[in-house]
């Protein structure tokens, strides 16, 4: 119990994950599976926050006491490029899909391998 | 003026490609696309030659370059050592001559109002592929990554006025490459959470009081260190294409524009390979992740596995790009074989493999490239009886094929050779086993195309000429210097063994 209660920051993002993971992998929808990429990609956000924190650490602001404690911003940071790299990924993805779907007309994987199988290739 | 360029070598190939993409997409002007896009890889070119010899002739063989001058566990460094000066040195070759190729080829295959965009991304992915190469820094890796890839997946989505199977093609790269990344990134915050930096040399010092504490009563990170090296594993075999992990590879490579499938080839999966390497031997150290996990047997089991599948999946295919692509799988199968061994030859085989297939299968994809080109497909029954209309693009792609057997006097008996020699040498002979069951299934793919070539009859009596010389000299040249490094492999085998010994030097 005390295993869960104490690393719950990680099972969390951990729990975060495994659903984007589910979804990438299970839903036929290409739409589904891009959005479930970006929620793997937050559980990756949330992973290395909670990371950076220290206990009872402030923002990483200069403060006037001395002896601050504060969190590790690096994590931050580090996401920050990588939330921008997450929209640039969706957005390539979502490109695509819309090019699918004015191609075949669906956005279905099932749909596009049946339509693919019956031309025959 | 020069002099104080050379300095800012390492950072000047990767920001040079970036900016020119960036200018190049804002431009519009589709016809000045290319020729920026030829005046910047050839650029960079030269500066990863000047690069290789300024680090060959350094005494500790290795610059580092630390950017806007932060020290290194603060900012970000950049590390040219013989490895990733001569992989980046092939990289830049590759793109400048494919770029030379790719004029009349992509002019053809990608609609006029896009061709801009083409080229700016075509720079944006040879600036990712040079970043990985070069960068010190285990999370900037990832960032160079995702702009390779990510420019990349758009590079094979643009194959769709050929075939629209493109289009699914690049999604399932896409998906399949983002979560690869994804989990590189998630080992790269464990190694972060066991030793508080970023700077690969900077992770590796600080690991050793790590492992040395495993022995201990008071094991500090065990679990958080391993958890980390195996996602980093996972990501980057997805990266590379290591079977089972090769999914998205056939198709990609079959429906991306003639171009991209060569640039993809020969680059981008040598750089995952490279990455790979750089993670095992540089990073988490080969007592770790061979000696303690015994990473190697994996590694050997899903290499062997490779090598056997995709030859016979090879064999399987009615379109020859497919084909090629698949052969890829073993090819690749090859070079992960090569450093799982870590012993002198075995490295030496992966590096000198990764230099000779980078040419013949760039320089193969090249050739299939004319037929597109002059047919409008790749199907093994377009090639038929094609040896007397194409006579010099057919005899280039037999040449690049007798390289893939592993034929002696062609660069894929140079890499066997020392394969097979480093398998030896570690005891392990059934590996070997697998390597020239592997040259033999070899052997029957490449026969199968070349006997439709020279043998086949073409029943239509539709005028094909040879191709334009503007991409038959690129595919040549690719060619030429594969036969090249076979029967004289002492220039490739020196910078192979340069490598081989930096990194097991570095492991101990």
């Amino acid at each position: 119990m005390d295993f869960i209660l104490d690393y719950y920051n990680y099972w969390a993002c951990i729990l975060i994950m495994l659903i984007g993971l589910y979804g990438v992998m299970a839903k036929s929808n290409l739409v589904k599976k891009i959005l479930a990429l970006g929620i793997f990609q937050t559980g990756i956000l949330v992973f290395y926050i909670s990371i950076g924190k220290v206990e009872g650490g402030t923002g990483p602001v200069r403060a006037a006491g001395e002896n601050v404690v504060y969190s590790n911003p690096l994590p931050h940071a580090l996401m920050l490029t990588a939330i921008v790299v997450g929209v640039a990924t969706m957005a390539v993805g979502l490109a695509i899909v819309i090019n699918i779907r004015q191609t075949y007309g669906t956005a279905d994987e099932l749909d596009i391998e049946a339509i693919e199988h019956e031309r025959g290739d | 003026m020069l002099e104080h360029l050379r300095t800012q070598l390492p950072a000047l190939i990767v920001v040079t490609p970036l900016t020119m993409g960036l200018i190049v997409a804002l431009i519009g002007r589709r016809q000045i696309g290319w020729y920026i896009a030829m005046a910047t890889t050839a650029g960079v070119f030269a500066m990863t030659l000047q690069l290789l010899m300024d680090v060959l002739n350094h005494g500790e063989r290795s610059l580092t370059y630390l950017m806007g001058n932060w020290p290194v566990p603060y900012g970000i460094a950049y590390k040219a050592d013989p490895l990733s000066a001569s992989v980046m040195l092939i990289v830049a070759a590759m793109a400048a001559v494919i770029t030379f190729y790719a004029r009349r080829s992509v002019a053809s295959e990608v609609p006029v109002g896009k061709l801009h965009y083409f080229w700016g991304l075509w720079l944006f992915c040879i600036t990712g592929l040079l970043g990985i190469t070069i960068t010190g820094d285990a999370f900037n890796l990832y960032v160079l990554l995702e702009i390779s890839s990510l420019s990349t997946y758009t590079l094979v989505a643009l194959g769709k006025e050929r075939n629209r199977r493109a289009l699914t093609s690049a999604i399932n790269y896409l998906l399949l490459g983002t979560m690869g990344a994804c989990f590189y990134l998630v080992g790269v915050a464990y190694l972060y959470m066991a030793t508080g930096s970023l700077n690969i040399p900077d992770i590796a010092e600080r690991l050793q009081p790590i492992y040395a504490s495993w022995g201990t009563d008071a094991p500090l990170y065990q679990k958080t260190v391993i958890a980390g090296f195996a996602m980093m594993a996972v990501g980057l075999s997805l990266k590379l294409a290591l079977f089972p992990l090769h999914g998205w590879l056939p198709n990609a490579y079959t429906y991306a524009p003639s171009a991209v499938s060569a640039l993809l080839a020969s680059t981008a999966t040598k750089v995952g390979a490279y990455a790979f390497m750089r993670v095992i031997f540089t990073l988490v150290g080969v007592g770790f992740a061979f000696g303690r996990l015994h990473t190697d047997i994996a590694l050997m089991a899903c290499s062997g596995a490779a090598i056997i599948v995709g030859s016979w999946m090879a064999i399987r295919q009615v379109n020859v790009k497919k084909l090629l692509a698949y052969s890829s799988i073993a090819q690749i199968g090859y070079i992960a074989l090569g450093f799982a061994l870590a012993n002198r030859d075995g490295m030496t085989a992966s590096v000198i493999h990764l230099i000779n297939h980078a040419l013949t299968k760039g320089g193969m994809f090249l050739a299939l490239g004319m037929v597109m080109y002059r047919l409008g497909g790749t199907r093994l029954s377009d090639l038929r009886g094609l040896g007397r209309k194409m006579p010099l693009t057919m005899a280039a792609f037999t040449a690049g094929g007798l390289g893939l057997i592993g034929v002696p006097l062609t660069s894929g008996f140079v890499s066997k050779w020392y394969l097979v020699s480093g398998c030896l040498e570690g005891g392990r002979y059934e590996m070997a086993a697998v390597v020239l069951v592997g040259s033999l299934l070899a052997l029957i793919y490449v026969w199968r195309v070349v006997e439709t070539i020279y043998f086949g009859k073409r029943d239509e009596e539709v005028q094909v000429r040879e191709a334009p010389w503007t991409m038959l000299v690129p595919t040549l040249l690719l060619i030429g210097a594969s036969l090249y490094f076979g029967i004289n492999a002492s220039h490739t085998a020196y910078i192979a063994q340069a490598a081989a010994d930096y990194l097991l030097g570095a492991a101990r």
